[in-house]
């Protein structure tokens, strides 16, 4: 059996749990988990119906930086450090909104922890909200496309950048598109001292409107368009991205989601899509994505 | 070994010598010397097994507390006031996760206006939380107090946080000769920590899941349990470590010269000593008054107090908070113990804020209600005549 | 029937495996265990942890577990040889009259 599920409640598809899965193989079950309230929680700890298969505590919303911080400190303690590795599971609000400032006393203190953002880009738990790592132009409950507003019209927070300026000695993204990819991460991480920030990119069928068949495929456009860039920094330095043959203009990804096909006929679309196209851009020329 | 210490020094050596695995610290006036003083002796390996980290803020530090809680270690922090409120969300999550987190509250006013100085406001606000609370009258029974804490929360039967009230400046900041614990007789009374349950790969629990309707009611009727089991630990504890220390500062209430008393008067905390000197002389001129202290605020000790005021005909209390919109808490906790008793009941605000409570007050409170010239009623004192005005 | 109440709400490790969510799909994949290379892609990347390459008469092939498979298609969606088709359950199987 594996150390997550099966019987949880999550949505046929959802890339929350494929991306825990993998994180939790490529431990091999030897971690403690923290985790913030969120999908995840939800879905897989209700009481007498755990899905997991390792120590695991949930708090509360805000906190799990700090709470996977104190299991650090009572393993150096007690002495029990060889048991097995802290890791976080946060959903991208908790992660950057309602909890940067625990995440960022964790990091400052450089806590020996794994810290994984589970990004399906909205706080998806109640119903698909905007957070900070909500894309430009994403149709959410709390900024919905109305006659005058397309959507999100903010930026997607950069906690990368964030989680390197705290000098941490491993940042990284990566996606369910690339499940290989993202257990060489985790493993990389497990061998690191230090505190360790892993970005997954987790499309979510519900939020996102997609079906589940389109999961992997979207997370994979993502890559594709370089929205979303796959990199690795280590000790603060870029040490490694994956590169992208024949990069896709960014209408191929978000025409496949219900939340951005507004885009496509609303009068302010044309404008959304350009920035779009433009951040993708950008993110090719800083990371040299372009093969 | 006797010694003339700051009250916070005696907190950070009791606490250095119940053996904490995890102290969380963050500063706040005027609880930030004990953090202080345990920092110092982390800084010298005085604390044996136990990490020290400061927190990027209260919230944080009792985060820290719940996971190192979870893990299987003994954890302590100290704070107050915007600290303690900040900090309740995560208190209450510990609570109902049976953490038993013990934590100093260095009793300071709340915000706004910002005041550093001392009232009960920010403790009281927490009485609903399913959280231990005592109060302290002196630093040697702060001192001696934080072993039983620890031993109650700690109790297999009981899993709550506990919480320690001191008065802020008045008993942190206050030089009194300490009768200093030994740490074999801390040791003696105090095993290492042993919990029925944590996290450990040997045993992969989950922690902290969700109840649905269909169960959580039940949860709420065991942290209800909890706290009547804690009770008569409480009691079991302060007579043990009595026996042990020699020093016996009484159950969950103590009372003086209530036994003929026609009047009593509760008090919580440090205002206690000036309230037992003013009664004794009050003694003296043959009225007869005594003295109610109340010691444990939660689980509180509703069948003790009503014992003790069940044949009196004025009970006085003195507040140091305000429950607004209706009167001082204390009243209203002592009143619904009181419950079906015909009492005349008279309560008065003082020293809200940290003002000065001088001794003629105190005297003049009791002595009028005594003579019957007050109303009955909540009142508030220690004030003076102001006007409102807008700007 | 007493509820039990744990110390907290702490709960044993994979107690949902009593939540058999295999009824909540209305379709299911099947596997043409000739075409099957047992690459695990489909092990990997379920998020039921339903799926997995098991030894079946001497070949190594991809067995989807129906009392928990939600009938997401994932499988379907990433197997790189076609070796999974999905299928509509027999109850949905509805005449349009």
């Amino acid at each position: 059996m594996s150390f997550f599920g099966p019987g949880h409640g999550a949505c046929p598809g959802c890339g929350l749990t494929i991306a825990t899965r993998n994180v939790l193989d490529a431990l091999e079950g030897k971690c403690f988990v923290a985790n913030s309230t969120g999908c995840l929680e939800i879905v897989s700890s209700q009481y007498e119906r755990s899905a997991w298969g390792v120590p695991y505590i949930h708090s509360l919303f805000e906190n799990v930086g700090a709470v996977a911080a104190g299991i650090d400190l009572a393993l150096r303690a007690l002495k029990r450090k060889d048991e097995g590795k802290v890791v976080v599971f946060a959903g991208d609000g908790a992660t950057a909104d309602i909890g940067v400032g625990t995440l960022s006393g964790m990091f400052d203190r450089n806590h020996d922890v794994i810290y994984i953002c589970l990004d399906n880009e909205a706080y998806q738990n109640t119903g698909n909200q905007q957070s900070g790592l909500t894309p430009p132009g994403s149709n959410t409950t709390t900024t919905p496309v109305g006659k005058l507003l397309p959507g999100k019209l903010g930026n997607k927070k950069d906690m990368v950048a964030i989680a390197v300026a705290h000098g941490i000695p491993y940042v990284a993204t990566a996606s369910v598109a690339f499940h290989a990819d993202l257990r060489r991460k985790v493993k990389k991480a497990a061998e690191i001292e230090g505190a360790k920030y892993i970005q997954i990119h987790s499309p979510c069928v519900t939020g996102w409107g997609i079906d589940g068949k389109q999961t992997i495929q979207s997370a994979k456009l993502a890559y594709e368009t370089a929205l979303y860039p796959i990199v690795e920094y280590e000790n603060g330095e870029l040490t490694r991205v994956r590169k992208i043959k024949d990069r896709k203009p960014v209408e191929e990804y978000l025409k496949i989601q219900r939340r951005f096909r507004h885009l496509f006929t609303h009068p302010k679309g044309k404008e959304i899509i350009e920035m779009l196209q433009k951040i993708a851009d950008d993110n090719a020329a800083k990371f040299d994505l372009d093969v | 070994m006797r010694k003339v210490v700051r009250g916070f020094y005696s907190v950070a050596h009791s606490v250095k010598l119940c053996r904490p695995n995890v102290i969380a610290a963050y500063p706040i006036t005027p609880q930030t010397e004990i953090v202080e003083n345990l920092a110092s002796m982390y800084a010298n390996g005085e604390l044996g097994d136990c990490e020290y980290v400061t927190a990027e803020s209260e919230f944080g530090a009792a985060s820290i507390l719940v996971g190192a809680s979870a893990a299987g270690a003994r954890t302590f922090t100290a704070t107050c006031s915007q600290g303690l409120i900040l900090m309740s969300e995560v208190l209450i999550n510990a609570a109902g996760m049976r953490l038993p987190i013990v934590l100093v509250n260095t009793n300071r006013a709340l915000s706004a206006p910002l005041s550093i100085w001392n009232d009960h406001q920010d403790s009281m606000t927490l009485r609903d939380a399913g959280i231990m609370q005592i109060h302290v009258e002196s630093n040697q029974e702060a001192h001696d107090m934080i072993p039983v804490a620890f031993k109650v929360a700690e109790n297999q039967r009981v899993m709550l946080p506990f919480i320690i009230n001191m008065d802020g400046y008045k008993l942190t900041h206050a030089y009194e000769p300490i009768e200093l614990l030994e740490q074999e007789t801390v040791d003696e009374f105090l095993p290492p920590y042993d919990p029925p349950i944590y996290m450990t790969t040997k045993n992969p629990l989950t922690f902290g899941c969700y109840a649905p309707p269909h169960c959580y009611a039940e949860f709420r009727v065991v942290m209800q349990n909890a706290m009547d089991r804690a009770r008569n630990e409480l009691e079991k504890a302060y007579g043990e470590w009595a026996e042990i220390t020699g020093r016996n500062w009484g159950g969950h209430i103590a009372t003086e010269n209530v036994d003929d008393a026609e009047l009593i008067a509760i008090t919580m905390g440090s205002l206690t000593g000036m309230v037992r000197d003013v009664i004794s002389e009050l003694r003296n001129q043959g009225k007869k008054v005594g003295l109610l202290k109340i010691r444990s605020l939660r689980p509180f000790p509703a069948k003790e107090i009503r014992n003790a005021l069940k044949d009196v005909e004025k009970i006085l209390v003195f507040e140091r908070a305000v429950s607004f919109g209706h009167e001082g808490p204390v009243g209203i906790e002592v009143k619904s113990a009181c419950f079906g008793l015909t009492p005349e009941f008279y309560s008065f605000a003082v020293g809200l804020g940290g003002r000065d409570i001088p001794r003629e007050e105190i005297l003049k409170i009791i002595g009028d209600v005594y003579d019957g010239k007050v109303e009955q009623g909540f009142h508030f004192r220690t004030v003076k005549p102001f006007e409102e005005v807008i700007v | 029937m007493k509820v039990r109440i744990t110390l907290g709400g702490v709960s044993k490790p994979h107690s949902s495996k009593n939540m058999k969510t295999g009824d909540w799909g209305t379709e299911y994949p099947v596997v043409d265990e000739e075409t099957c290379t047992a690459c695990r892609t489909c092990e990997y990347l379920c998020p039921d942890s339903c799926i997995v390459v098991v030894e079946k008469d001497e070949k190594k092939v991809a067995v989807p577990d129906y009392d928990y498979c939600k009938g997401c298609g994932v499988c379907f969606s990433v197997c790189p040889v076609d070796a999974i088709r999905m299928e509509l359950k027999e109850v949905y199987k509805l005449e349009v009259c």
